[in-house]
């Protein structure tokens, strides 16, 4: 990507502030455009290693019986996709995004905070580094679940600290991430571009970011706490030393719930600049679209529980996280209900982005439904830990954050490359990975509603045709990603495609299509640009 | 195993069914019934007690509602996706950007939809969550990877553990060469199920040595967390007339073999549990006697022998 952007940014005739040549310029980049493009590349290849750990997943779950792997190794890849499929391939990117559009949306000439901004990249290399190196020491990777529950991660081999230490890095970068948002958003904003003004996509980060800062550390906390129950003699989650080992779901998932939002808001504002753009007309419902998400937000703190209703609870808190919980399905509903409305009497057409807007809220919802039948606590009762959770998150994951990546990916890229992607193969990549994303994962609903529990690594012959066609449907999955690998490569590296210009999209109505050049400018704005 | 029983399990799959429905049309004429308690390989099994079969009608409702939603929301999403298109000429109207009434209502919808869901969902959770008069109490312990079942009440005295059968267990190592459809019931099959009286409420206390487990029984509509330093409960009737083997599996990520510790129960009728009682005290009596020769109604159970030791 080096080369792109210096030959990109050197055509432009602007000379102020070139970025410097070489290794340095990543190294020691404080450029928010350079750190964007870092970030978006690590999660790209993030997203590639969790993507082959599933695979290998898939591969041993096409027939029954254990054929490739031993089931300790099968856990070690269950446990290390979802953890590199979350902290390093998804949240860096929205956090890539963040840094490239943020500045450009609010108009800023950069981030707030570079030299952190810089530190909190270059920390997510070393803290995957050590999280990857684990496969090579004695006892393997973690295999107890991404969500660690004990006394089983305590079970884990030599690599525990590391994996602990990997998590705290992976903290430190998100929450460092977030301060630099939310002081850019508070104090950099043009003249005129009061909060109910700003973009939809910078407002979903604002509150994610202050997700981020509120729930990093208490996982911090609770990581630290294993550690020294392992390595110090503690009792927090040792019932044999007066501990409580389902205390650690508690905070784990006080933690993992508003994670759970985390990785889905920024998705969201995506989602609300895409759908407008294509429509040809203004988001409907702009302030309940705020007020929505920043409701969704709030209630992510008093529905932790939900994912733990199998674990003994006292009725009356059954009964609360339950209705906590189908609560969140009416700003959810609402945003949805303006998406539809923004593309009601619109004049819509369908570029790759808006294909995966439109998918997104297709697949989403779906993820939406399933999540409501799951809220029901006595229905979770049959379906907790078996793969209609799975598919059930997958849903609003894959379908839901990685989709509104892919949509976000389309829409911004004329802007930092000043060109065009390749439409054709663009329309290839959402149709594939749409279709191939519903082979694979509709059919682990059936998987669940039938009784296959989920993290097995072999199964009871009845499941075996759904596993078969699940499997098959992962395999195109991931073929698709390497469609995309390569129109990725060929708009950025190669820099091929037609020259896009300053706003190649008839409806984009923000700062960065409306005051900025494509490809933009190393430096954004050296004059604020003022919004009436 | 009784050949009065018809053969209820819940693990046949849709295309497996002829032969065991055969088996139980020919023993006892309560097949058809049989096979309708149990997952059609589509959907949550109606199951064998009250409780499974309340969770099943709430699913059910709760499922048709969503589809009713879905069918508004991606209606409304097609229509527009057909009819509002740039290319077939369609004007934007920009002025369509807010309506306070709108936003009200679609607010106010879904949350009496949530709440009509909520009650009846209530209901079932105070039911479930009701385990007082329980006749058969029974300890359940979770270890890795196998369970153990003490029994209370009429059982005093009947303590065993249940582990994945032998055939099963060969079949699963890594490269074992075994193909797992020539092994009956693969991975579902125990040396020594739970056995229970149908028409009773049994209550499960279960708890675990070492990590987390979980107890599950599709058709019964059971699950609970089974965790170390805590007593957790659990309680099922199994309809009388709805004897026969039911089967489920650990429900939580339990380390290496979480797949493969498999839980059988074995409903029989109140009077043919008395008996297995008997002979479960009489095979300990004679086991505990001086000079007594192994028997044969008591397997040893931890008898699990993994082809890959012998080598």
């Amino acid at each position: 990507m080096a080369h792109a952007h210096s030959s990109d940014t050197a055509q432009h005739d602007d000379h102020h502030d070139q970025p410097a040549t070489g290794i340095k310029r990543w190294l020691f980049a404080t450029n928010h455009k350079d750190i964007g493009t870092m970030y978006l590349v690590f999660s790209l290849i993030m997203f590639f290693i969790g993507g082959a750990m599933a695979m290998i997943i898939r591969a041993e779950l096409f027939k029954p019986g254990l054929q490739l792997v031993d089931p300790v190794f099968f856990n070690q890849m269950t446990t290390n996709h979802a953890l590199i499929m979350i902290f390093g391939a998804v949240m860096p990117a929205f956090v890539g995004l963040a840094n490239w559009m943020i500045p450009m949306q609010i108009g800023a000439p950069d981030m707030a905070l570079p030299r952190m901004n810089n530190f909190s990249f270059w920390i997510l290399p070393f803290a995957f580094t050590l999280l990857l190196s684990t496969l090579l020491v004695p006892g393997g990777m973690a295999a107890g679940g991404w969500t660690l529950y004990p006394p089983l991660s305590l079970q884990t081999g030599d690599s525990f600290p590391m994996l602990i230490f990997a998590i705290h890095m992976m903290g430190a970068s998100s929450i460092m991430g977030a301060i630099n948002v939310i002081v850019t958003i508070m104090n950099m904003r043009a003249p005129g571009m009061n909060l109910l003004k700003m973009p939809l996509f910078a407002w979903s980060w604002l509150i994610t970011a202050y997700l981020l800062i509120a729930v990093m550390p208490v996982l911090a906390g609770a990581i630290t706490m294993l550690l020294t129950d392992r390595h110090f003699g503690t009792s927090f989650f040792n019932a044999a030393g007066g501990g409580d080992p389902v205390m650690f779901q508690h905070i784990f998932w006080f933690f993992g719930h508003p994670e759970v939002y985390i990785m889905i808001l920024p998705g969201f504002g995506i989602i609300s600049q895409v759908i407008p753009a294509f429509s040809r007309k203004p988001l409907f419902g702009y302030s309940s679209m705020v007020y929505a998400t920043a409701s969704i937000a709030i209630l992510s703190f008093v529905v932790w529980a939900h994912h733990m209703f199998t674990v003994g609870m006292p009725t009356a808190g059954i009964l609360f996280f339950m209705y906590a919980t189908v609560l969140i399905a009416v700003p959810t509903g609402v945003k949805v209900f303006n998406w539809l409305t923004t593309m009601w009497r619109g004049s819509m057409s369908f570029e790759t982005p808006m294909l995966f807007a439109v998918g997104f809220i297709f697949v989403f919802t779906m993820g939406g439904f399933t999540g409501l039948i799951l809220a029901i606590m006595p229905i979770d009762i049959q379906l907790q830990d078996t793969y209609y959770v799975v598919a059930h998150f997958h849903y609003v994951l894959v379908a839901g954050s990685l989709f509104s990546l892919f949509a976000g990916f389309y829409f911004w890229v004329p802007k930092w490359t000043g060109r065009m992607y390749d439409e054709t193969l663009g329309k290839w990549h959402f149709w594939l990975s749409m279709i191939f994303f519903n082979v694979t994962f509709f059919p682990m609903h059936f998987l669940g509603l039938a009784g296959m529990p989920r993290r097995i690594p072999d199964y009871a012959l009845q499941f075996a045709e759904f596993n078969e066609i699940a499997s098959i449907g992962a395999f195109g999955f991931a073929l698709s990603q390497i469609l995309f690998l390569w129109i990725i490569l060929k708009v950025t590296v190669l820099g091929r495609g037609e020259k896009a210009g300053q706003c190649p999209w008839d409806g984009a109505d923000t700062l960065e299509w409306t005051h900025l050049p494509s490809p933009a400018p190393y430096h954004s704005f050296h004059e604020q640009p003022v919004v009436r | 195993m009784s050949v009065t029983r018809g053969d209820h399990d819940s693990t046949s799959r849709p295309s497996a069914i002829a032969w065991p429905k055969a088996l139980c049309l020919a023993a006892l004429g309560a097949g058809p019934l049989a096979e309708a308690n149990t997952s059609d390989g589509y959907n949550l099994p109606p199951g064998v007690t009250s409780l499974s079969k309340a969770i099943y009608t709430l699913h059910m409702e709760v499922f048709w509602v969503c589809v009713a939603i879905a069918v508004v929301v991606f209606g409304v999403m097609i229509y527009a996706l057909v009819k509002f298109r740039h290319s077939q000429g369609a004007v934007p109207d920009t002025t369509l950007v807010h309506s306070t009434k709108v936003e009200i209502i679609w607010t106010i919808i879904p949350v009496v939809i949530l709440v009509a869901m909520a009650i009846p969902a209530a209901k079932v959770i105070l039911f479930m969550e009701d385990t007082r008069n329980s006749e058969l109490s029974i300890r359940v312990t979770g270890y890795q990877w196998k369970w153990q079942y003490q029994y209370m009440n009429a059982g005093e005295g009947v303590d065993f553990f249940s582990t994945l059968a032998r055939d099963s267990n060969f079949a699963r190592q890594l490269k074992s060469g075994i193909d797992p459809k020539t092994v009956p019931n693969y991975l579902l099959e125990v040396d020594k199920p739970m056995v229970i009286p149908s028409g009773t409420k049994v209550r499960l206390l279960l708890t675990s040595q070492d990590v987390i487990h979980a107890w599950w029984v599709p058709d019964f509509g059971a699950k609970r967390s089974v965790i170390p330093g805590f007593v957790n409960e659990l309680w099922f009737t199994v309809d009388p007339g709805k004897e026969g083997i039911y089967r489920g599996q650990c429900a939580a990520l339990c380390g290496r073999d979480h797949g493969f510790m498999p839980i059988v129960v074995d409903v029989r009728t109140p009077d043919d549990f008395k008996k297995w009682v008997e002979e479960q005290k009489a095979a300990v009596k004679q086991a505990a006697a001086p000079g007594a020769q192994p028997s044969n109604a008591a397997p040893p159970a931890t008898a699990q022998v993994l082809p890959t030791a012998a080598k």
